[in-house]
């Protein structure tokens, strides 16, 4: 009897503990976006600043800590055998989200390590892209949030999901243009894009986390 | 106590197992099947549920039973209740939820027939009708309380966690309230046929509480049943939370909690007494099927999902084992019956 008792307890402390995680989780990922954001601003206006560097440890730092909850949050679902229905959709889930904020700091290091030489004419669209796939991964962010709390806004909040995507989709597509109809050597124009289709591939991968929390909100509803 | 008395118990009790075996794994079973609830957990307060209400509540359905068939010979009662434990065990084994309620129905129309004894066709149809009233009673409060529920969940924006862990707690609590209705309701299947001729005396408790003979007996028959809950459960249970409809934590607990309703509506004298002080017509106190009231809930809650998803074909299986389950026990019955007279000599009515 007591035993019972204790078990229930814990499952309600566990319960909160494990809302928590994820709720600083999504943070992580929100905080990381507007770290990146700063990030490729500051090293386009201040590239010999220490301060990037500095960013760039601190964005290598939450990456590592959004590691650690994930691997607390699936090890806690599994032990207690939590949520048994929506256990596996929750941990896709989770590993997606932590492959974009490992996208986030690959960019990051990317900036650091490669040091790519953008013209100052390109800056203002880079900034912007950034802008957008920042927003994009912000409404996912909502979109996660609402999978846990309120289905019935999964689908509006994946939406907007969709429609940074696609506005991103256009700035990239303008910005790759741009570099190839300038007058840089192959090699810089090359160098460009890889820097400006990654950015981009984040949304991608946003919109495609965005079209799943869709389908497991459909799930969670029938 | 006689040694023959206890060996004749022993029918009984094989009957109780049964009831735990089969009746009791639909209490738990979409808790189970969902995996919600470990087998364990499910299994020790199906137990502590199930002997509490057979001991307190267990006397309005006992005698519905006994109208039907006033079996007044201990011979008599050990062979209903070896053929509807033995009716009952064969389904169990094949998976498929049965009722002890059929079973010992059949098994008492069995001994009626053997005996040259009147059935009270007034009751018999009482009882079947209260076997087709059940299922579809269980599955429109199913649906009722889904439809609830979701309102109530989608407008509080409750976590996915916490709502599982509410979910969780609620199996519990109407697992256990169903364990208790079973009790209340079924123990008149195990024991209800030893109530006229049981063989313990009332016991005084230090001049606090008095437990009956009935108790008594009725709380050996509670034992039997958690016995069978340990030991055969397990794979009704995964048929009835898994086989028919794939279920959401929050249908199983939604399910569980109709059949709990049914079965204590079918086992309240405090409510038929009510409706009776109301001018209302009282709810006849009447072992019903759990299984039934289970099967009724899935089926409400597929209905309500459309349909598509219940798999029609293990509901057809189910509902022919109900048709079947009464008599085979009969004819079983009236053959231990035939055994027992022509070749031991016991007398299996006075």
């Amino acid at each position: 009897m007591f035993g019972l008792k204790t078990s229930k307890i814990s499952l309600f402390s566990d319960t909160k503990k494990l809302e928590k995680d994820i709720d600083e989780f999504v943070n992580i990922l929100s905080e990381v976006g507007l770290a990146f954001k700063s990030i490729v601003r500051t090293y386009l206006t201040h590239s010999k600043n220490g301060n990037f560097d500095e960013m760039v440890e601190k964005v290598t730092e939450m990456e590592s800590k959004a590691d650690t909850i994930t691997k607390e949050i699936e090890h806690a679902l599994y032990e207690e055998t939590l949520i048994p229905d929506a256990r596996s959709d929750v941990l896709r889930l989770l590993e997606h989200l932590d492959e974009l904020i490992g996208m986030y700091q690959g960019n990051c290091y990317h900036f650091s390590i490669q040091k790519p030489d953008f013209p100052e004419e390109f800056h203002e669209d880079l900034i912007g892209l950034t802008e957008t796939v920042v927003s994009c991964v912000e409404s996912l962010c909502l979109t996660v949030r609402s999978f846990f709390r309120d289905t019935k806004s999964v689908r509006d909040n994946a939406h907007k999901v969709t429609y940074f995507e696609k506005e991103s989709d256009i700035k990239f597509s303008s910005l790759a243009r741009r570099i190839f109809n300038s007058d840089l050597k192959l090699d810089q124009k090359m160098h460009l894009r890889y820097f400006v289709e990654k950015i981009d591939r984040i949304c991608d991968q946003a919109e495609d986390i965005a079209d799943e929390l869709i389908i497991y909100s459909i799930k969670r509803s029938v | 106590m006689e040694l023959t008395i206890l060996l004749f118990l022993l029918g009984g009790l094989f009957l109780g197992w049964s009831l735990g075996a089969n009746d009791a794994a639909n209490v738990f079973g979409t808790a189970v099947g969902t995996r919600m609830v470990n087998f364990r957990t499910a299994a020790i307060i199906c137990s502590i549920f199930v002997i509490l209400g057979a001991v307190i509540s267990g006397a309005g359905t006992t005698e519905t039973l006994g109208k039907l068939g006033a079996i007044n010979a201990l011979p008599g009662a050990f062979a209903c209740c070896v053929a509807a434990g033995f009716s009952v065990y064969l389904m169990t084994k094949s998976g498929l939820p049965v009722s002890t309620t059929q079973a010992i129905v059949g098994a008492i129309i069995g001994w009626n027939i053997f005996t040259g004894s009147s059935i009270d066709f007034g009751v018999l149809t009482t009882i079947f009708a209260t076997w087709i009233i059940c299922p579809i009673l269980a599955g429109l409060i199913s649906i009722g309380i889904y439809i609830g529920l979701k309102k109530f969940i989608a407008a509080s924006k409750i976590h996915l966690l916490r709502l599982d862990a509410y979910t969780r707690a609620a199996l519990l609590l109407a697992g256990a309230f169903g364990a208790y209705s079973l009790g209340a309701n079924n123990i008149a299947n195990v024991m209800g046929v030893f109530v006229n001729i049981s063989p313990f005396t009332d016991i005084n408790v230090s001049n606090f509480f008095i437990i009956t003979s009935v108790q008594q007996l009725f709380l050996i028959g509670g034992l039997a049943i958690a016995v069978g809950v340990f030991t055969y459960s397990k794979k009704v249970m995964f048929t009835v939370g898994n086989d028919l409809l794939k279920l959401s934590p929050l249908s199983a607990f939604v399910i569980v909690l109709s059949h709990s309703i049914v079965l204590f509506l079918f086992a309240s004298q405090g409510i038929s007494s009510f409706l009776t002080s109301l001018n209302l017509p009282a709810i006849p106190l009447v072992p019903v099927s759990s299984s039934q009231a289970i099967v009724g809930g899935v089926i409400g809650i597929g209905f309500l999902k459309g349909g598509k998803e219940v798999k029609w074909s293990v509901a057809g299986k189910i509902s022919i084992g109900w048709v079947v389950l009464p008599i085979i026990t009969m004819i079983i019955a009236m053959f231990i019956l035939y055994i027992l007279t022509y070749m031991f000599n016991l007398n299996v009515v006075f």
